[in-house]
């Protein structure tokens, strides 16, 4: 059975005595001293720090302690399954970490002479035409942190291609589907766009008639997730393309979902025009919960000349850095991206190769519809839209039944689901899909597990059946028991940092 | 050879796969892509690699590194917004912990406690240097939290201007510009003293208007001076209804007065410096603190890891606060679009500040600008040399002015680079009143050696420069 470790560990301010150290830094040179003098004089009085930062003093053992056992209160994809949809956690090779820390990257600086940067701009010069191949686009630029970054960007972009032609005061309108990942209607608002939701037809598609009727000589583009966030590919691309171009739109391929498709079929061929890949999905770099991750993003040939400063061109012979580009819309972030995280990316497609990636997608589709069948039929849980049609990477149960005979909601479910030692799956996700539980397997997880987890679900279902109240209390295996996260955002009780705490305290035990 | 299993995907074992289908029903896994267009699929292979094994990986990757020239081939006097530092051991042990690495955001917070306590505790620290009441738990970098910022200060003043000093990093300035223009907020620039590279007060004084959304100044800055005028200019921009921004490299705060000691309503920065290598520009962490403030809290941008306790009320725990700001509930109303940012950065630095704590930090501030001021004195012994070119402190980085000397920087950086010595940014372009000035870094990784070895070496290429002109 599973039990995470459940350490009382106090907050680190709480630990360690004053004048403990965890580390201590080389004197200064004496002849450094000699030449120097008193630092006193070397910052203006106003400037001085007089109240030290109220850092905890510890010692070394007693910080890497305090931090192991944080550590064995986390779950992550080294521990089991762990099948959040749409964020495709697979597995993180463990040679991309080990190459991925060479000081031969970690100290090398970003504004060094081109001439002593050649293997990192050759490895970011190679993995930009990779993508670029991979996705169908034709050029790629590495530098967003993030896919909402990338989306941002790819947004910034639109806006750059329809302000060349004059048309951009017109083309207020982004289309985005109401199916669509939070992130896609965040970042067309803020890269200054009016959100405009494009319903999802009974098949669980895009609902093409919806899209002709709000297309007009108001739209930027359409942001499309594809497959979609129901697992669903949206069969009806070529048309959808159409309808957006004759309007004069942009498509936009959001690439959370691309993992399914890699090496099959190619966003590009179906018509986008800019694409951003979520490094730390598709391409097997670990997502350290919460990032650091990366969302290059590809273009079509018109929309190269918009990309971030600088661009990396190789002359047959040499790498280097080119920052003439009149029509860039500039910077979205410093430097050239989160390098290190990209290297890992190169490394994962360099072991792969095309036959290993296709095979990615081929056994994450396996894996998707494996589970999808084992679970079809579950009391309690149905398969909404689409009943027939195959799933990628991904598929949405609705625990709505099972929610209106028990009361054991979806939420439930995920949080009884810890008790076996999987993760929960994303849930209430899409918002089309009433109590969603969506499923995301990847190709990572091995047919047992897999079958461990139907097992799971299927006892939950039942046994919110027999005895509800158990799984309404659920979770009992984890580091704490259900936790009341109404309170942490409650104004009366929230406590975003450690000051924040004594604050409050003291306001009550004056 | 049959066709191997791919060590990372154990369903591609063929009979495994075979009893899949068979579950399924399905004869090949062509049928579960049936829905897609026949059109859309790839004729021939892409042209990407083939696939390679562990080994031929890593000697792969090996050799094309070994191209690179990093700091232990050289020493690297270059800073500006990247800093090399050092990062102890106990600081990648805990971030390559695979409970850490291989998790996701912390959306199941019973699982995920570890995450969630080292973010609490990230964000409580940086507090701590800041002065500040609350910290999300990172942004991308210093340049994307301040045009966070800046849109942040603009919603809450409801004032779409934000006033920025002349010399802020031009990466930055172009970031801060890309993010204000969407949100209708403009940048204007604020003159600086010639002398002093201090803020021109009365150049603030003429600009801000009850447009001005916020004050922004870096501290130290850019160009490495120290700021000192800040009491004056948040002053001036509370005395207008703007709120004041500060931008910070933290490895100054164990030295330097915090930005909420000096009335910042928003502090943001870059946390590269605490426990994150350089990687060539990449992963940074950006800071983003604000006031205890609700009207503030509520408009902050990205995730905020909050205290609570279990149901029962029987134990403390950590989760996810104030998650209707963001995108996965607010969508095009969130605060910001930001979802996956830089957390293992932000544990990076938790851990990196716990090792330090206050004596270490204070440490590193008066190493660093021990070191710093050294190489300044050194420098500016030599004949034709300026540095700094600003009459003002400095912390860990300064200008060197060539002028005088008769050289350019580009000379410089070439006679350096043959004496394995790489000098610093070349900073002439972005402030031409400057000339031909570069901006250089050191820090506690710079032995005194090394920076007696660059005084050598400029001392040489200087007088070589002067009988090549006579």
């Amino acid at each position: 059975m599973f039990r995470q470790s459940s350490w009382d560990e106090p907050v680190i301010f709480t630990l360690g005595r004053p004048g403990r150290r965890g580390h201590i830094l080389p004197e200064v040179e004496e002849t450094v001293k000699e030449v120097v003098g008193d630092l006193g004089g070397l910052i203006p009085e106003n400037m001085r720090r007089k109240n030290p930062p109220k850092l905890p003093e510890l010692s070394e053992p007693e910080v890497v302690r305090h931090f192991i056992r944080l550590s064995e209160m986390n779950y992550g994809v080294d521990s089991g399954l762990y099948p959040l949809g749409s964020c495709t956690m697979k597995y993180n090779p463990k040679i991309n970490e080990e190459l991925a820390d060479s000081p031969k990257l970690g100290m090398l600086h970003p504004y060094q002479d081109e001439r002593t940067v050649q293997g990192v701009l050759e490895i970011l010069y190679r993995l930009e035409r990779w993508l670029a191949e991979i996705t169908g686009m034709a050029e790629v630029c590495l530098q967003p942190a993030a896919g909402a970054h990338g989306e941002f960007l790819g947004a910034l972009l639109m806006r750059a291609y329809h302000n060349h032609n004059g048309e951009l005061s017109q083309r207020r309108d982004m289309l985005i589907p109401d199916s669509a990942h939070g992130t896609n209607p965040a970042s067309a608002a803020m890269a200054g766009f009016n959100v405009v939701v494009i319903p999802t037809g009974e098949d669980g598609c895009v609902d093409v008639e919806a899209l002709k009727a709000a297309v007009s000589e108001k739209t930027a583009g359409l942001m499309l997730t594809n497959p979609n966030t129901l697992g669903i590919f949206e069969k009806n691309i070529d048309e959808i393309a159409k309808i957006v171009h004759e309007a004069g739109g942009l498509l936009y391929y959001d690439g959370a979902n691309l993992n399914p498709i890699l090496c099959k079929v190619r966003p590009g061929d179906m018509g986008f025009d800019i694409v951003h890949i979520n490094i730390h999905k598709t391409f097997g770099t670990p997502h350290g919960g919460g990032g650091p991750g990366a969302g290059p993003v590809g273009v079509k040939e018109e929309l190269a000349k918009f990309l971030p400063v600088p661009r990396i061109v190789f002359d047959g012979k040499r790498y280097r850095l080119d920052y003439e580009r009149p029509h860039s819309i500039g910077k979205i972030r410093s430097f050239y991206g989160n390098v290190a995280v990209l290297l890992k990316a190169y490394i994962y497609i360099l072991s792969l190769g095309f036959e290993g990636l296709r095979e990615v997608a081929e056994v994450s589709v396996l894996n998707a519809n494996y589970v999808l069948h084992k679970l079809r039929g579950v009391e309690g849980l149905t398969l909404p839209y689409g009943e027939k049609t195959p799933r990628k990477h991904e598929c949405v149960f609705s625990a709505k039944p099972l929610k209106t005979k028990t009361g054991v909601s979806a939420l439930n479910i995920a949080k009884r689901l810890l008790d076996y030692g999987v993760h929960a799956p994303t849930i209430y996700f899409p918002l089309i899909v009433e109590e969603a539980l969506m499923i995301e397997p990847t190709e990572t997880f091995e047919k047992e597990e897999l079958d461990r987890f139907v097992e799971a679900v299927r006892k939950i279902c039942s046994e919110a059946q027999t005895s509800p109240e158990k799984v309404l209390k659920a979770p009992y295996n984890t580091a704490v028991q259900r936790l009341n996260e109404v309170k942490a955002s409650h104004p009366q009780n929230m406590t975003l940092s450690w000051r924040m705490h004594l604050k409050k305290r003291a306001a009550t035990n004056p | 050879m049959a066709k191997r299993c791919h060590p990372y995907i154990p369903n591609s074992q063929l009979q495994t796969k075979k009893e899949m289908m068979l579950e399924i029903g399905i004869k090949s896994i062509d049928e579960l892509y049936a829905d897609i267009p026949e059109k859309y699929f790839l004729k021939k292979p892409l042209d990407v690699p083939k696939g390679s094994t562990e080994l031929e990986v890593k000697r792969h990757i090996e050799a094309l590194l070994s191209k690179n020239k990093a700091c232990a081939d050289m020493p690297i006097f270059l800073g500006a917004g990247c800093w090399p530092h050092y990062v102890p051991a106990v600081v990648r042990e805990i971030v390559q912990r695979s409970e850490f690495l291989t998790s996701y955001t912390p959306y199941q917070a019973e699982v995920s406690q570890g995450m969630l306590q080292a973010l609490f505790e990230y964000q409580s620290m940086i507090c701590e240097l800041t002065a500040m009441d609350v910290a999300n738990c990172s942004m991308y970098d210093w340049a994307s939290a301040l045009g966070e910022a800046a849109r942040m200060a603009s919603r809450i003043t409801r004032r779409a201007e934000i006033l920025v000093p002349k010399i802020t990093h031009p990466e930055r300035r172009a970031t801060l510009q890309v993010y204000a223009e969407p949100a209708g907020v403009n940048v204007k620039e604020v003159e600086y003293d010639r002398e002093t590279g201090q803020l021109n007060l009365n150049d603030l004084e003429n600009k801000i208007s009850k447009e001005t959304a916020a004050v922004y100044v870096e501290n130290p800055s850019y160009l490495g001076f120290i700021e000192a005028q800040v009491d004056e200019i948040s002053r001036i921009a509370h005395a207008h209804g703007a709120l004041f921004v500060v931008g910070v490299d933290p490895t100054s705060l164990g030295v330097l007065k915090p930005p909420g000691e000096y009335g910042a309503d928003i502090v943001v920065g870059e946390g590269q410096p605490l426990g994150n290598p350089m990687n060539y520009g990449g992963p940074l962490l950006g800071i983003f603190a604000c006031r205890d403030d609700p009207n503030m809290i509520r408009q902050m941008p990205g995730r905020i890891i909050g205290l609570t306790t279990t149901v029962d009320g029987g134990r403390q725990g950590f989760c996810m606060a104030l998650q209707t700001r963001e995108q996965h509930i607010r969508r095009e109303k969130a605060t910001s679009n930001i979802c996956s940012n830089e957390a293992l950065c932000a544990v990076a630095a938790a851990v990196y500040l716990a090792l330090l704590g206050p004596e270490g930090l204070r440490e590193l501030g008066e190493t660093i600008m021990y070191k710093a001021n050294y190489a300044m004195r050194l420098l500016s012994k030599i004949d034709g040399l300026k540095a700094p070119v600003f009459k003002a402190p400095h912390f860990k980085e300064f200008t060197v002015n060539f002028e005088d000397a008769g050289l350019r920087v580009s000379e410089v950086h070439d006679a350096l680079l043959q004496r394995g010595i790489h000098g610093g940014k070349d900073v002439s372009k972005e402030f031409p009143e400057l000339g031909e000035t570069a901006l250089y870094c050191v820090t506690e990784i710079h032995a005194e050696s090394e920076i007696r070895l660059l005084a050598e070496a400029l001392a040489e290429v200087v007088s070589a420069g002067r009988r090549r002109h006579v």
